[in-house]
C-alpha cells in the first residue's frame, strides 16, 4: 500500500472478530479497483460522509432488477471505483453449498469484479460488490453458464429466502426450501422486470421461531405450524428433570397461555389452548415435538419504517396446507397482486395498502373471509363504514 | 450493427435447485430429524429418526468477504466434511460434519485462520447489517466498522465463555431505510439523519420528478417553489422527521451530514413466538455520535445493556421480557441512560404507547 494510507481502517484489523478490512486487503494487490475504495472508505471514516452517488440505472439486457448502480462522486479521486456496481445473484435455497459450487462462483467474479461479495446480503442474495458496467453482461452470462440466476431489486418480488427447513431441522412444520425455490421459479418474471407499486419479499420460516425474521421482514411471510397436539414422549420428559430441567419455572410457568401442567412427576399439556408458540418443544426437543397435521400459516404486510413506519406481518390465512405445487399459496399472491398493482399507489408497500383501504375492504377484495384468527381484538372504535342502509318509504 | 451473430443470453433460469448441494446425510434424512443437542458452544448436533447424527460447526464470518476467504472455506470444507457447508440467515458459516471426530480439528483449523467458533444457543450471535460508507448513498453512518467495533467487546458472549439468560440478537441498519429490518431485534444500532434535506435548487426540477417528490414526504413537510426563476421545493423543516424519503426519490435533497448524522439504539425487539409475540425493538438511546474508526460511544451502550441484562435476566427471558418484567422505569436506572421528550412517540399510533392505568413502577 504504496500511495494509499489508511491509518483508521488499519483500526479494524486489530481485535478478535474477523476483519472486514482485512478482507479488502487480500484483494488490494490483485485489483487495483480495491485500493482506491480503501483510499476512498479512508476518507469516508475521516470525514463522517459517504462518497458514493446517489444510484444510477444499469443493468443486464432483458431484466430490470438485479444490479444496482453505484457510482463515486470522487471518481477524479479515485478513478478505479468511479464504477462499483452490485450485482445481485439469487442464492441457492437454505443458502447450502459444495465447495465446488463456491469455487465457480469465485472464478467468475475473480474474472469480472473487484472479488468482493456479501455472503449474504439482507434479502438473502450472493452480493457482488464493484463492477464496472462494462462488465456486467459477460459476468451475467457466467453466471448464467454455471447455473445461476440475478436476484431482485427495485420494485419488483425480491429474492425469496428461507430457513434451512426440512433439511436440517426438526421443527420444520413444512418444506420450505422447496416452497421457496417453487415460488422463486414460478415467479421469475416478477423477479427479474419490476412491475409492481414497489418491492415486494417472501420469506418462509418453517416453525414460529421464524430464524429468517419473517413476520418482520417480508411483506408475504410463510411460518410453518401445525393443527393437532403436540407430540410427547414421557419417558424422555423425566430424563429432562432428572438430568436437572427446571421443569415447572423453564417450562411451564414461562407458557403464554398457561395451558401445562407438571404434576406427580407428569406433564399434561391442554392442547387446545395451546398457541404454538415453540417454547417448550425449544426447550425439551427429544421430549416434545410439533404435531403431524402440518402446514403453514400466512401473514402479510411486514416492512421496515419507510414510508408510512414500520408494520410486523397480519395473519392473513391461519392454517394453509403447504404441498408441492403450492397451488393456493399462488393463487392468493396473484390475487394481491391484482389488486395491489390496481390500487397501490406509487412506492406503497401491500401493508399499507391494506391499512390504507382498510383490511376488511382488503379481504374482500382479495376474496378471503374474516376470521377472528386475524385479529387481537375486535374493534373498540364505533365509527363503522357501514355499506347498506334501507330507504324508508 | 446486427451483423454480428450474438448468441442469445439465457435469462430467468432462476436460482440452482438445492438438492444438488446437500450433503447425502440430508439427503437421506431430509424431513426425518428428531432432535438437536448443542454438544459445545457453537456446534450443533443434529439426530434422526434412523439415529444418523450430522454436526454442523458454526463460525462467524464478516459478512463482506473476499473470494479470497471463500476459496479458504470450500478447502476446509473438503478436508473436513466432503465440501459440503452453509450460511445461516445472520452471516454465520456452517460445515456440516458427519464425522464427530473431526469437529475439533476443524475448530482449531477454523480459528487458526481467524474465523472464531460460537454463536449457538443463549449466545449472542453474528450482527445482520446493512452496506454503511462500503456501498450506501445515504448511510448515516458505517456499519461494517461498528459491527467489528461491538462484536470484539462482546466477543466472549458469542463464544458463550460469557453466559446469557437467551438468546440475543444484534442488528445494524445504517439508515431508516433499514436494509436489515433491524426493527424487531434484541439491541438494534440504527443510523440516523438529524438535519433537514439540503435542496439543490440548481439541480431539483433536472433530475427529480417534483410531484414524487413532494407526495414522498409522509408529513407533507416538502412544498413547491420557485428560486431563481427555477421550479424546485422548500422544506418546512419544523415537521422533517429525518426519514430521508425525499432523498430515497430525489438525489438533489441529501440529508448526510458529518456534523449532525449518527446513531440511535433500539431495544427489546424479536421475530419469535416463543413465550411472547414478535414485537418492536423500543428507543433507548435517542443519539450517539459518529465516532470512527471504533465508536467508543456505541460499543459502551451496547455493552451496558448487555451486562446489565446478563445479571438481571431469568432464564430464557429475552431483553424484552426482562424488560416486560422490571419495567422501563428500571431499565432506564439500570442502564443509566437519560430518558428525553425523544423517547416519547409523536407519529401515528402515538397514544397506543402512553401509560393510561396505575400499573407501573415507581
Amino acid at each position: 500500500m504504496a500511495d494509499i494510507q489508511t491509518p483508521m481502517l488499519d483500526e479494524l484489523e486489530k481485535g478478535p472478530w474477523p476483519s472486514f478490512v482485512k478482507e479488502f486487503k487480500k484483494m488490494v494487490d490483485k485489483k487495483p479497483m480495491i485500493r482506491d475504495f480503501l483510499g476512498q472508505l479512508e476518507k469516508s471514516y475521516r470525514d463522517k460522509l459517504s462518497y458514493w452517488k446517489h444510484g444510477g440505472i444499469v443493468g443486464v439486457m432483458g431484466y430490470g432488477g438485479g444490479v444496482i448502480g453505484r457510482y463515486s462522486s470522487l471518481a477524479e479521486e479515485y478513478p478505479a471505483v468511479a464504477h462499483f456496481h452490485t450485482m445481485r445473484i439469487n442464492h441457492p435455497a437454505g443458502w447450502f453449498y459444495t465447495s465446488a459450487a463456491l469455487r465457480t462462483l469465485c472464478d467468475i467474479w475473480d474474472k469480472h469484479g473487484s472479488g468482493i461479495t456479501n455472503m449474504h446480503g439482507s434479502t438473502g442474495d450472493i452480493v457482488f460488490l464493484g463492477t464496472r458496467t462494462e462488465n456486467l453482461e459477460p459476468c451475467f452470462a457466467d453466471l448464467t453458464e454455471a447455473g445461476f440466476d440475478l436476484g431482485g431489486s427495485g420494485s419488483d418480488m425480491r429474492t425469496p429466502s428461507c430457513c434451512c427447513g426440512q433439511a436440517r431441522c426438526e421443527w420444520a412444520c413444512y418444506d420450505t426450501m422447496e416452497a421457496c425455490y417453487d415460488i422463486t421459479q414460478t415467479f421469475q418474471d416478477e423477479l427479474h422486470r419490476p412491475a409492481f407499486p414497489y418491492k415486494y419479499k417472501f420469506k418462509f420460516a418453517g416453525c414460529p421461531n421464524d430464524c429468517v425474521a419473517s413476520v418482520a421482514r417480508s411483506d408475504m411471510s410463510v411460518i410453518g405450524t401445525w393443527k393437532d397436539d403436540i407430540r410427547q414422549d414421557d419417558a424422555e420428559v423425566k430424563n429432562y428433570v432428572a438430568g436437572g430441567l427446571d421443569i415447572v419455572n423453564d417450562v411451564v410457568m414461562l407458557c403464554p397461555t398457561r395451558c401445562m401442567q407438571y404434576k406427580n412427576d407428569t406433564l399434561t399439556i391442554e392442547n387446545e389452548n395451546c398457541v404454538r408458540c415453540m417454547h417448550c418443544i425449544n426447550v425439551m426437543p427429544k421430549a416434545l415435538r410439533p404435531g403431524k397435521e402440518r402446514g403453514a400459516t400466512i401473514l402479510l404486510g411486514a416492512k421496515a419504517p419507510i414510508v408510512e413506519g414500520a408494520m410486523l406481518a397480519a395473519v392473513l390465512v391461519p392454517f394453509m396446507k403447504m404441498e408441492p405445487p403450492f397451488t393456493e399459496l399462488k393463487e392468493l399472491t396473484e390475487k394481491i397482486w391484482e389488486f395491489w398493482d390496481e390500487h397501490g399507489k406509487n412506492r406503497e408497500r401491500v401493508g399499507e395498502l391494506y391499512l390504507r383501504t382498510g383490511f376488511g375492504n382488503f379481504l374482500e377484495a382479495i376474496e378471503v373471509a374474516p376470521v377472528p384468527q386475524m385479529i387481537l381484538h375486535p374493534r373498540e372504535n364505533p365509527y363503522v363504514f357501514y355499506e347498506e342502509y334501507f330507504e324508508e318509504d | 450493427m446486427a451483423e454480428q451473430a450474438t448468441k442469445k443470453a439465457k435469462t430467468d433460469i432462476g436460482p440452482p435447485y438445492f438438492q444438488k448441494y446437500l450433503p447425502p446425510i440430508i439427503k437421506d434424512n431430509y424431513g426425518k430429524w428428531k432432535y438437536h443437542e448443542y454438544p459445545k458452544p457453537g456446534v450443533l448436533l443434529h439426530v434422526s429418526e434412523s439415529s444418523a447424527k450430522l454436526w454442523s460447526v458454526r463460525c462467524a464470518g464478516p459478512r463482506l468477504m473476499s473470494i479470497e476467504t471463500i476459496r479458504m472455506l470450500a478447502d476446509l470444507a473438503d478436508k473436513y466434511c466432503d465440501g459440503y457447508l452453509r450460511w445461516t440467515s445472520r452471516n454465520n458459516i456452517e460445515f456440516l460434519v458427519t464425522d464427530g471426530s473431526k469437529v475439533d480439528p476443524l475448530i482449531k483449523d477454523i480459528e487458526a485462520a481467524g474465523f472464531p467458533v460460537g454463536g449457538t444457543g443463549r449466545t449472542i450471535s453474528n450482527i445482520v447489517h446493512t452496506q454503511g460508507w462500503i456501498h450506501c448513498h445515504s448511510s448515516a453512518t458505517d456499519a461494517s466498522g461498528i459491527v467489528k467495533s461491538v462484536m470484539d467487546e462482546l466477543f466472549p458472549y458469542f463464544k458463550g465463555d460469557k453466559k446469557l439468560p437467551a438468546k440475543t440478537k444484534i442488528a445494524l441498519a445504517c439508515c431508516l431505510n433499514m436494509c436489515g429490518a433491524v426493527h424487531c431485534s434484541d439491541i438494534s444500532i440504527l443510523g440516523i439523519h438529524r438535519r433537514p434535506p439540503k435542496v439543490d435548487n440548481a439541480n431539483v426540477a433536472k433530475i427529480c420528478e417534483i410531484p414524487t417528490l413532494i407526495a414522498s414526504c409522509p408529513t407533507a413537510a416538502i412544498r413547491p417553489t420557485t428560486v431563481d426563476g427555477k421550479k424546485s421545493v422548500e422544506i418546512e423543516e419544523d415537521d422533517c422527521m429525518f426519514c430521508a424519503n425525499c432523498y430515497t426519490v430525489c438525489p438533489a435533497t441529501t440529508l448526510n451530514s458529518a456534523v449532525n448524522d449518527g446513531v440511535s439504539i433500539w431495544v427489546g425487539g424479536k421475530v419469535s413466538n416463543a413465550r411472547s409475540e414478535p414485537r418492536f425493538s423500543k428507543l433507548a438511546v435517542s443519539y450517539l455520535p459518529n465516532n470512527p474508526p471504533r465508536w467508543p460511544e456505541v460499543v459502551a451502550a451496547v455493552k451496558k445493556i448487555v451486562e446489565v441484562y446478563a445479571a438481571g435476566g431469568r432464564p430464557y427471558e429475552r431483553i424484552g421480557e426482562w424488560i416486560d418484567r422490571i419495567g422501563w422505569p428500571k431499565f432506564f436506572d439500570l442502564t443509566g441512560f437519560e430518558f428525553t421528550k425523544y423517547h416519547i412517540d409523536d407519529f401515528k399510533l402515538a397514544q397506543k404507547t402512553l401509560r393510561t392505568s396505575m400499573h407501573f413502577r415507581r
